[in-house]
């Protein structure tokens, strides 16, 4: 039963004062986020794609049908993993035995995921003895993600599996998390209202908004859209990949390469050479010239071209999207420079970033 | 064996049996009202709480007619060729089953209704079947609820005195339970032995209770290494 690639969603269904109505075609690996305030539906649209809701629609995963009008697979017949808001180990089991409970229930010939390697990629070696009320809060989510993960999953969901946590254990779990996306070869749907988990861990992003998609696409592409369908405002900006190139110690700078240019950064978390890492500059903090003015406090000007321009959300200001190389940037400045300068579409630039901020 | 020990014995096999068969009967009964959003949970609610009100001679009455020569469940027994029920041991249990159902069914509900049905939901998506999930996860979680259902299912049917006299009499290895022996002698002016009886009912009854409770405060939450 192999067909296209990918995740197909459509549902439909009501409560008394909520409608969920969404038709989705997501990528079939790689984490996509869910991404809206309370109450946008994100959470129930998880809870349609794992069963656990019952709505009309359709549901393929990479090829497998889970849902077809009528017909649908009940909960413990998807191969999907589920890991939940709040703690969800089983009281009465310790460490070891809620790990194997979902193990032991797949068969053995559908195991792709060791107990050993869930163990060890969620650091649980020294926990495996204990019972779940002698845990940190912390502990317990890592325990619930690794027994999600031995079901050899095709399909990961996570339902904001941080927000539950105080912001110690979220940077204790942040990694992990990486490793995951990195060692994966499966889809993650990701539900989350921080942007901050969306910047560091999403390839891909689902806006949502009263039961409806309002946009949808890979992160980079559509934070980087002018008509800002994600309502950051203040914080709108882009997200890009790049990797350190040269480190300047005498300066305390690094060089990070995107594809279009370079930035150079504070060097003050001891980056190696090769190393990726997740940049993010904030549309507030880029402004526009028309020559290279190397007299100036700015260390990064990066040669841009102008894409398009729009009106803001208030009054009086501008967003610019710029291209360099591959890579969009956005840039809010009054529309009175936009006048001023006589900035167009296809005109060649320089942008001085002012602040870049590595991800994490 | 003497008459006491009959009487004894006959009481303790009674409760033993009422018990055992109430937990197989009131475990699924009590899931579904504890699940359940149909519109007849409240009735079925009511019905099964109905012992608790009644006189046990009222119960004891309406059980006697039914099972009676005239009765439905008679005329059923009669044509099975079961004969009938009044007045025999397995008349007796049928009693004791409806007379005891709330003390089973009530502590399970209620143990039932505190499991967080998250659980339910988190086994489901570890490959669980209803079925697994019930086993695995209700039947430990709920492990006090059961406790607490036998000790009562128990000690209530060991307790019954106005529904074995209605319909069971007073025949000897048969019907004649601790209760009615008890009464009997008192009847009879005979003290000595009602005090007997009496007594060891009351250490008995304290005992089991004090060794099940116990037992109950070290399961709790029933816990598996």
């Amino acid at each position: 039963m192999t067909g296209s690639r990918g995740i197909q969603a459509r549902f439909r269904c009501g409560f008394e004062s909520f409608r969920l109505d969404v038709d989705l075609e997501l990528p079939g690996s790689g984490v996509t986020a869910l991404f809206g305030h309370s109450g946008c539906g994100k959470t129930t649209l998880l809870r349609c794609i794992a069963g656990l809701q019952a709505a009309e629609g359709a549901l393929t995963v990479n090829g497998e049908t889970w849902q077809d009008g009528a017909r649908s697979l009940p909960v413990h017949q998807r191969s999907l993993a589920y890991v939940f808001q709040e703690t969800s180990l089983f009281p009465h089991l310790n460490v070891r035995r809620n790990l194997t409970y979902g193990f032991r229930r797949i068969p053995e010939a559908r195991r792709r995921i060791s107990f050993d390697q869930a163990v060890n990629w969620l650091g649980l070696g020294h926990l495996v003895t204990r019972m779940p009320d002698r845990l940190s809060g912390g502990e317990r989510q890592r325990v619930a993600i690794a027994r999600a993960l031995l079901t050899s999953p095709d399909l990961l969901l996570m339902d904001e599996p941080l927000s539950a946590l105080d912001a110690r254990s979220k940077q204790e779990i942040m990694p992990y998390l990486e490793t995951l996306r990195d060692s994966l070869a499966i889809p993650i749907l990701y539900v989350s209202h921080s942007t901050a988990e969306v910047a560091r861990l999403a390839d891909h992003i689902v806006m949502m908004d009263n039961g409806r998609v309002v946009a949808e696409g890979p992160l980079q592409q559509t934070l980087a859209r002018t008509d800002q369908p994600f309502g950051l405002e203040e914080d709108a900006g882009v997200i890009m990949e790049a990797v350190i190139g040269q480190r300047d110690q005498h300066w305390h700078l690094c060089r990070a390469d995107f594809d279009g240019g370079h930035l150079w950064l504070r060097d003050d978390t001891a980056l190696a050479i090769g190393q990726r890492i997740r940049l993010q500059v904030l549309a507030r903090d880029i402004s526009i010239a028309l020559g290279e003015h190397t007299e100036q406090t700015t260390q990064n000007l990066v040669p841009a071209t102008i894409d398009e321009i729009a009106s803001d959300l208030s009054p009086g200001t501008s967003v610019v999207r710029l291209v360099a190389g591959a890579t969009p940037f956005l840039a809010r400045i009054t529309s009175r420079s936009v006048h001023a300068l006589c900035l167009r579409p296809g005109q060649q630039v320089w942008m001085q970033v002012k602040s870049v901020a590595i991800v994490d | 064996m003497g008459p006491e020990w009959q009487a004894v014995w006959l009481t303790l096999k009674l409760a033993g049996i009422t018990t055992i068969l109430l937990l197989i009967i009131g475990t699924p009964l009590a899931w579904w009202l504890a699940r359940s959003q149909h519109w007849s949970r409240q009735p079925v609610s009511a019905l099964i709480a109905l012992p608790l009100v009644l006189p046990p001679t009222v119960l004891g009455f309406y059980l006697l007619i039914v099972m009676g020569p005239d009765g439905l469940v008679g005329r059923l027994t009669e044509q099975l060729g079961l004969g009938l029920l009044p007045f025999t041991f397995e008349g007796l249990v049928i009693a004791s089953i409806i007379y005891s159902l709330p003390f089973t069914v009530q502590p399970l509900q209620n143990s039932f209704m505190t499991i967080d049905q998250r659980l339910l939901e988190v086994a489901a998506t570890l490959r669980a079947s209803p079925r697994d999930r019930f086993f695995t996860v209700v039947l430990p979680m709920a492990r006090p609820g059961f406790l607490s259902a036998a000790v009562l299912t128990f000690a209530h049917t060991v307790g019954e005195f106005g529904v074995v006299l209605m319909i069971g009499g007073n025949i000897p290895g048969e019907t004649k339970v601790l209760s009615v022996a008890i009464y009997d002698h008192v009847e009879a002016l005979d003290y000595t032995s009602a005090h007997w009886l009496a007594a060891g009912m009351l250490a008995f009854s304290f005992i089991v209770l004090l060794s099940l409770y116990s037992l109950n405060g070290r399961l709790q939450p029933g816990v598996v290494k």
